[in-house]
């Protein structure tokens, strides 16, 4: 009930799958999705893999509420060891895709080793094949969920895949499922690609059902109530989508600017959820076409746009005239704000090629701020780039490097690599914004302690979905804290962290914790799962998925030295706005959460810790 | 007084909600192939369409078939004798709209049965883009929005 109850593993080595039953001890103590395909992956294989090499595996997993109707409930995540970051990886997608695995009788697929030429699987309910993916080998995203769906002439067939990015080794290459949305972060598509897989196409019929679905009926229709009712999920994301951020967390003076060296944006506005709402002087139009949800989903954040058709990327190349996926506030940030780039269409153009590619917005709009700032200091030229004029502002150099980066080709290929390996490449390391090899998102660690700390302590690299203290700092979610104050942080952000593990683990989505606690989330499982879950126990999960992870990382070669932020947030102080003067007080927060978690001062989960979790 | 469903594609998400509520109503798990109401989607206008039976009052699907399994419920609804169907499936080549389906896993034929007067997919939606209202009156929220346009240029300004 909940779980399929079996998972596909696929050896694309050998070109061969076979199913086996899922193991049902390891899903009483992970539930699903993050958790449970943690557990398997660091029980598979050997923390110090290359994770290029054929030895690394790369699962794609869905939580026992995947495929249900409690709201949200359609989300798979991609676990595999990250090739940005080398630590534990894993992505969340949204969309359809994790609906028809799950109604296609799987909870996770398991891939290992490495094919000789390029296949796709094709996943027909209980029918598994690796076909030859040779006539999409180059194709983007978009064009090989086309081709896929054309070829086997089934247009309800769900499509995850990589593009040329992935392809080629783009170091923050994503995996895009029904065309926009992404597993999108530390590089799990760069791990697809080395293993020569370029697609997943699943069609799924057989259903999926729960312990008790009159219980589940009434669980699922509280909590879609919850979510309508609250003023987050019910008004301000449908509305402006996660965009709703830009004002607010430019007016709290901790929006990165310019690769970290300002934090507030002056453009902010106009890249803003509330801009795409403005009609445009070309037709009157506004960028946001529509607002969309994902499978089950009765939040609907996601915007749809459209690009001005008079506008220079787009005017002589019809194919983008088309709406599709908009800017959500990490892109519009990452594209906008961290490049210093203002102009709206500009970076819904970029962001358009980042789904049709399939490469990571984020990391990719921050690896290219740090270029712009080793090109304003003379680090590097237009020898280097290729003739490229990378200054701070320039809409024009962000959609010629967006599109070369898609493609690995030219200096593209060097933005490929991700900040961290491109600044030490120019003997810059200390420009590099992230943590553990991955770039920061849109929230600046200075304005706003907690998440500092929360990014400094992520087990995937610098990340704002692994506790997402934003919620209590700034939105006052579920009560408010100070956002210049580290007091009382490390119990937060511990408490963000677990909860968020749980959540990952279930086949929701996250952005239903805006709303939705555990408590809220309990009862839906309870009525779906065999067993009995409460709060305390969905707690005590996610604080053992977060232990598993954080070993992971240590058996990878991670220390507690990996637990901090680059110089910039530790000396430099905001420059402006209400946080002007400060600096990120991680050496204050981090003993107490160290303490908090059972971990000995360095960092490691100690004896009695790993004894609590069974690890 | 008869109800209908009533389907306004513009606050439709997509989100498939209806679907879920559809299929684990009939019995069925959630299964969206097994949903009597299915949505559309067009991603390149960012429109998503809800579809299903309209039941109509000259049902082709009645007409057609051979052992007189469909029948007019209290609600006005066309439902389907699963004791008297053979899964034959001439009604679905009969539909001109598409809306009556084969189920494999049963050997009959499925469409929308209205739920007995209650349909589940209207209590599922969180935009209200389907709404169950008195079938005379479907069209007049959308003659007010029409008439608030049309007059809108005759009023006086503040």
């Amino acid at each position: 009930m909940a779980w399929a109850g079996k998972l596909l593993r696929v050896n694309l080595t050998k070109g061969k799958c076979k199913s086996e039953p899922l193991n049902m001890d390891w899903a009483n103590e992970y539930l699903g999705q993050r958790g449970l395909a943690t557990k398997y992956l660091a029980e598979e294989i050997d923390a110090k893999v290359d994770p290029l090499s054929a030895d690394n595996k790369l699962i794609m997993a869905t939580g026992p509420l995947t495929g249900t109707s409690a709201s949200t409930g359609g989300r798979y995540s991609v676990i595999t060891k990250g090739e940005l970051t080398g630590a534990i990886a894993c992505s969340n997608s949204g969309g359809f895709f994790g609906n028809e695995m799950k109604n296609a009788g799987w909870d996770m697929i398991i891939f290992e080793g490495k094919s000789k030429k390029p296949v796709y699987l094709y996943l027909q309910d209980n029918n598994a094949e690796l076909i030859d993916a040779g006539e999409f080998w180059g194709a983007s995203c978009w064009d090989t969920e086309d081709g896929i769906k054309a070829k086997h002439g089934d247009q309800f067939i769900r499509v995850a895949s990589i593009g040329v990015s992935g392809e080629k080794g783009v170091k923050y290459a994503c995996i895009i499922n029904d065309m926009d949305r992404a597993a999108g972060r530390s590089g799990v598509g760069t791990v697809m690609g080395s293993k020569n897989l370029k697609a997943v196409a699943i069609r799924g019929t057989i259903g999926v059902s729960v312990k008790d679905s009159e219980t589940f009926a009434s669980a699922v229709s509280a909590g879609k109530q919850v979510l309508a009712d609250n003023p987050v999920t019910g008004q301000g994301l449908p509305t402006y989508g996660t965009q709703v951020l830009m004002n607010v967390i430019n007016e709290v003076g901790a929006l990165p600017t310019r690769n970290h060296k300002d934090v507030q944006f002056e453009g902010a506005h106009d890249i803003s959820g509330e801009a795409m709402h403005e009609p445009r002087k070309s037709d009157g139009k506004p960028n946001l076409v529509s607002n969309a949800a994902c499978f089950a989903c009765t939040i609907a954040c996601q915007r749809v746009s459209s690009i001005d058709r008079t506008h220079y990327t787009v005017v002589e190349r019809p194919e983008y005239h088309k709406a599709s996926g908009g800017l959500e506030y990490e892109a519009a940030w990452s594209l906008g704000a961290a490049t210093g780039v203002n102009d709206l269409d500009a970076l819904t153009f970029a962001n358009f090629l980042c789904n049709e590619h399939g490469i990571d917005p984020i990391t990719f709009g921050a690896t290219l701020a740090a270029a712009m700032e080793m090109y304003e200091t003379g680090v590097i030229d237009d020898k280097i780039t290729g003739g490229i004029k990378l200054n701070f502002g320039s809409a024009e150099a962000l959609t010629t490097t967006v599109e070369l980066t898609c493609k690995a080709e030219g200096f593209g290929a060097e933005l490929g690599l991700g900040s961290k390996r491109l600044c030490e490449k120019y003997g810059k390391p200390e420009l590099s914004m992230g943590v553990k090899g991955q770039e920061f998102p849109a929230y600046d660690g200075r304005g706003i302690q907690g998440i500092g700390l929360a990014y400094a302590t992520s087990n995937r690299g610098a990340c704002h979905l692994r506790g997402y203290t934003i919620a209590s700092e700034v939105l006052g979610i579920p009560e408010k804290t100070d956002p210049l104050e580290t007091d009382g942080k490390a119990g937060l952000v511990k408490a963000f962290q677990d909860a968020t593990a749980a959540f990952d683990s279930a086949g929701i989505c996250i952005f239903t914790s805006f709303a939705w606690t555990l408590e809220d989330v309990a009862p839906q499982l309870d009525a779906a799962c065999d067993g009995a879950w409460s709060t305390e126990r969905l707690l005590e999960i996610g604080e053992r998925i977060w232990n598993l992870e954080r070993q992971f990382n240590l058996d990878a070669g991670f220390t507690g030295k990996d637990d901090t932020l680059p110089k910039r947030l530790l000396k430099d102080a905001a420059n402006s706005g209400p946080a002007k003067g400060k600096v990120a007080g991680i050496s204050k927060m981090l003993p107490e959460y160290y303490e908090l978690r059972g971990w000995s001062k360095h960092g490691v989960p100690t004896k009695e810790t790993r004894a609590r979790f069974g690890i | 007084m008869q109800n209908s469903l009533h389907i306004n594609p513009d606050s439709c998400t997509g989100c498939h909600q209806c679907v879920l509520a559809c299929s684990d109503r009939h019995g069925d798990d959630f299964s969206p192939i097994k949903s009597r109401i299915q949505i559309f989607r067009f991603e390149d206008e960012g429109r998503y369409v809800p579809y299903t039976c309209t039941q109509c009052e000259e049902a082709w699907c009645q007409k057609a078939c051979p052992t007189n399994a469909i029948s007019v419920d209290g609600n006005g609804a066309l439902i389907v004798s699963d004791a008297q169907c053979v899964g034959c499936k001439v009604c679905t080549i009969a539909c001109p709209f598409g809306t009556i389906n084969y189920n494999a896993d049963t050997g009959k034929v499925i469409k929308c049965d209205l739920c007995g007067g209650a349909p589940a997919c209207v209590e599922a939606c969180p935009t209200d883009a389907i709404t169950f209202v008195n079938s005379s009156t479907t069209g007049f929220d959308k003659m007010r929005k029409w008439a608030a346009k049309t007059d809108a240029g005759s009023q006086p300004s503040a």
